[in-house]
């Protein structure tokens, strides 16, 4: 047997594009709570935000995702074992002397979900099943040939010869250790956040932490633990159970499900997120020069808009992606890695998606500069002599603020959504980057076999509805909190 | 009346122009013809023959914009430019690369398209309606309450979850309509209602929700208030009073998509195998067949330019107030 191919021993960290601008977006994120923090009607929003239970439980939902996909974008390309590097100096590949690095680039989250990505099978099994879903003829010790179902080479390898009447047994067993270990866990979380609660409050301890179970405190963190509570038992479950079994089945070459749908949180993270990122300093930039300078550029940033508008979006987007399908096709020299192809197209569909949605945002910021160009406070600026830039940057743009955050999370579960379908289309992300539409196009050709191979898409649904759900959740507090409008 | 009609349309034009000019864009600078014969033919076997015979197949062997071989106003004519983006103006598009005439191919496929566009249309526009309207009647309550959750739980699913489900339990499992496929006439009915019901549960949740505030933000004003103090039952108020003022936003804004049901969906009509403009545009997608993409790109934004005058228009008609000049 080959060594399996190990992290040990070396890495050249890799960073794609796509995980420098989420990094960015959590930096900016992280920027933005420090100053919220000295600004009383942000830090006042925020906390309308954290009184609502369903506020809390679905930032934490969210928080969940967005961990799993940052532990995701941060990649690197392993180093080859030595035998595998002198193969490969020989053929060519690599003429350099020094370490040799495989062209496979891995990420953190893969590093973790090791026994996850490996244990691949021959091709589909049903979840916690211990036999491919097919019969295959397989030879007999004796030499006889029969038709059955082959044995999976990991799920279920460790139940010995009498599968079915181990499984239930030991099933129950790990799942009752899961549930035991979750419960500490969340013990342990309950005790670090009742102490951060109770830290300065001035009440006992134990008050402190009656108030929190019985959600009495300002902050709604009652529904936040409940949230964790559920996550912590998913995430016991999955690491007691998904090294022995595969927990939501394997695909048509026998990857583990469990392992494609949490690879597709990142690409859904990237769609969701850095689409409006992209977007946003031309829809801020167009929106704002529209609204405060009037005129001909007001004319001249409607007629741009007006024109993307009329084209039914879904054209637009084909159209731009089979272009750039044709230029990256046509420069296989700008890229080193499969994944950094994959990644500059996915980074590209981003753009694509955010010229064909900032018309919206740009009209909108458009409106709102109209509003406020004409406050007394603007005018008195103007009236002392300041200049435009420092009045669009002090009086009019934190503003409009408001309205970006809004937009950018209201877009989030639509993006998401769409890249699915986008993806079913044929114009979304690569077909070689893991991602829910990805995995429901594959899974759509064996709905006509029969028994129905039903678990890609399952799993890749309730992903996708779990973070749509929390996500369209989450962005409705957000708008009640921040917009004006709304009480 | 007519001169502003006059003046919208003329005002269309400009929008069209620019629209044409980015799809030229889009095609034919960003990448040459060379770029595109080289990815259709396969970068192996592109030989400069292969692709020049490629480019006279498909026209783009001319110049872009002005042929210096050509004399008098052939100039201009002979040329990509003209022949592949000005002459969309006229509605002539040119040959699939299956050969076929793209426009006759369009009028045959608009059929298809609207006989499951319209209804779907219809029976969104009614059954949201309805849905708002009975959340509205028990607004506060726990109906309302979870009413609500029900719609962003719906708005949550995936649209490709509804199709497959519902072609699973409704074709495979009860055996109650064809899985796919189309017939032409009435025959069409029995392949038609699937997809139309599917359609219009997937698009309820979103919009009996943005209805619901709608109806809300009426059923807070004076008048309202007025007809109940009158004695009027709540019933009353709500359909002769608030769903009549409420209707007003929500026809308006469903008569700028009445052109586009042309265009047809996409998603359907790719699961239900329906011969319209979605499944066409899509095959085109897959074939990479530019020409026909191009195509539905300018009647796309010639359609959603129709629809924006009939809104104008529409608006007149719902409110004696607007006057337009």
């Amino acid at each position: 047997m080959s060594a399996p191919m190990g992290t040990e021993g070396g890495f050249q960290p890799v960073l794609l594009w796509t995980d420098a601008l989420l990094w960015l977006l959590v930096a900016l994120g992280v920027l933005a709570v420090f100053h919220a923090r000295g600004q009383a009607p942000l830090r006042e929003a925020w906390r309308k935000v954290g009184k609502r239970p369903v506020g809390m439980a679905t930032a934490t939902v969210l928080l969940a995702f967005v961990a799993v996909g940052m532990l995701d974008s941060l990649h690197y390309r392993p180093l080859l074992p030595a035998v595998d590097a002198a193969q490969a100096a020989e053929a060519g590949a690599a003429e350099r002397a020094g370490p040799v690095y495989s062209t496979e680039v891995l990420s953190v989250l893969d590093a973790v979900l090791a026994p996850l990505r490996l244990q691949t099978e021959k091709t589909y099994s049903a979840p916690f099943a211990w036999t491919l879903y097919q019969r295959e003829t397989i030879e007999a010790a004796d030499g006889r040939q029969l038709r059955d179902y082959p044995r999976l080479l990991h799920g279920g390898a460790h139940l010995g010869e009498e599968p079915a009447a181990g499984r239930a047994g030991d099933l129950a067993v790990s799942m009752a250790r899961a549930l035991g270990q979750a419960a500490l866990a969340w013990l342990a979380a309950f005790v670090v956040l009742a102490t951060l609660v109770w830290r300065g409050s001035g009440h006992g301890w134990g008050e402190v932490a009656a108030a929190v179970l019985g959600g009495r405190t300002v902050l709604a963190w009652r529904a936040a633990l409940v949230m964790l509570g559920v996550l912590l038992a998913a995430v016991a479950l999955g690491v007691e159970l998904a090294p022995r079994y595969h927990v939501f089945g394997t695909d048509k070459v026998g990857q583990d499900v469990l392992y494609l749908a949490l690879k597709s949180v990142r690409t859904a993270l990237v769609i969701g997120t850095l689409t409006t990122l992209v977007m946003m300093p031309f829809a801020v930039a167009l929106g704002i020069a529209a609204g405060y300078l009037g005129g001909w550029v007001d004319d001249a940033v409607q007629y741009v808009y007006t024109v993307l508008n009329a084209i039914p979006g879904v054209l637009l987007i084909a159209a731009a992606v089979l272009m750039m399908q044709v230029v990256i096709d046509t420069h296989p020299e700008w890229f080193d890695t499969a994944a950094e192809r994959s990644d500059a197209r996915l980074l590209a569909l981003c753009f694509i998606l955010g010229i064909t949605s900032w018309t919206g945002l740009a009209r909108l910021l458009r409106g709102e500069t109209l509003k406020l160009r004409e406050l007394e406070y603007v005018q008195a600026a103007r009236a002392f002599g300041v200049g435009t830039p420092a009045i669009l940057r002090r009086h009019i743009l934190p503003n409009l603020m408001h309205i970006v955050l809004i937009a950018l999370v209201m877009d989030f579960s639509g993006l998401v959504l769409a890249e699915a379908v986008l993806s079913y289309v044929g114009i979304g992300v690569d077909p070689s980057t893991i991602s829910f539409g990805t995995m429901i196009n594959m899974a759509r050709a064996e709905l006509a076999r029969e028994p129905m191979v039903w678990w890609s898409l399952a799993a890749a649904f309730v992903f996708m509805f779990v973070l749509v759900l929390a996500a369209n959740l989450f962005a409705d507090v957000v708008r009640d909190a921040f917009d004006p409008r709304r009480g | 009346m007519l001169a502003y009609l006059l003046r919208r349309v003329l005002y269309a034009v400009p929008i069209l122009i620019g629209v044409n000019l980015l799809t030229f864009v889009l095609f034919f600078v960003v990448n040459s013809p060379d770029d595109m014969a080289r990815m259709q033919i396969g970068v192996k076997r592109a030989t400069p023959e292969a692709i020049e015979r490629w480019k006279v197949e498909r026209g783009y062997d001319k110049p872009m914009f002005i042929n210096d071989e050509a004399k008098g106003s052939a100039r201009f004519t002979e040329t990509i430019f003209y022949n592949k983006s000005l002459r969309m103006f006229a509605l002539e598009f040119g040959r699939a690369d299956d050969g076929r005439d793209i426009g006759q191919e369009i009028r045959d496929r608009m059929g298809p398209s609207l006989a499951i566009a319209l209804p779907t249309f219809v029976l969104s526009l009614f059954a949201s309606i309805s849905f708002a309207l009975l959340l509205v009647f028990f607004r506060a309550s726990y109906l309302d309450f979870w009413g609500v959750v029900l719609c962003v739980a719906m708005m949550s699913i995936s649209s490709l979850f509804y199709i497959i489900g519902g072609q699973w339990l409704v074709s495979k499992l009860w055996a109650l309509v064809p899985i796919s496929g189309y017939a032409p006439g009435l025959d069409a009915a029995r392949f038609l209602v699937l997809p139309v019901l599917i359609s219009v549960l997937a698009g309820i949740g979103s919009s009996a929700r943005w209805y619901r505030t709608l109806f809300l933000e009426e059923i807070s004003k004076d008048y309202v208030r007025t007809a109940r103090a009158k004695g009027l039952s709540e019933l009353a108020v709500l359909f002769r009073h608030v769903l009549r003022n409420a209707l007003i936003p929500i026809l308006t804004g469903a008569v700028v998509v009445i052109p586009l049901l042309f265009m047809g969906s996409l998603l359907v009509e790719s699961f239900f195998a329906i011969p319209g403009l979605g499944s066409y545009t899509i095959d085109a997608i897959n074939a990479q067949d530019f020409a026909v993409v191009r195509a539905m790109v300018f009647i796309g934004s010639v359609l959603y330019i129709v629809g924006l005058i009939l809104t104008d228009i529409s608006y007149t008609l719902a409110d004696p107030r607007v006057r337009l000049q």
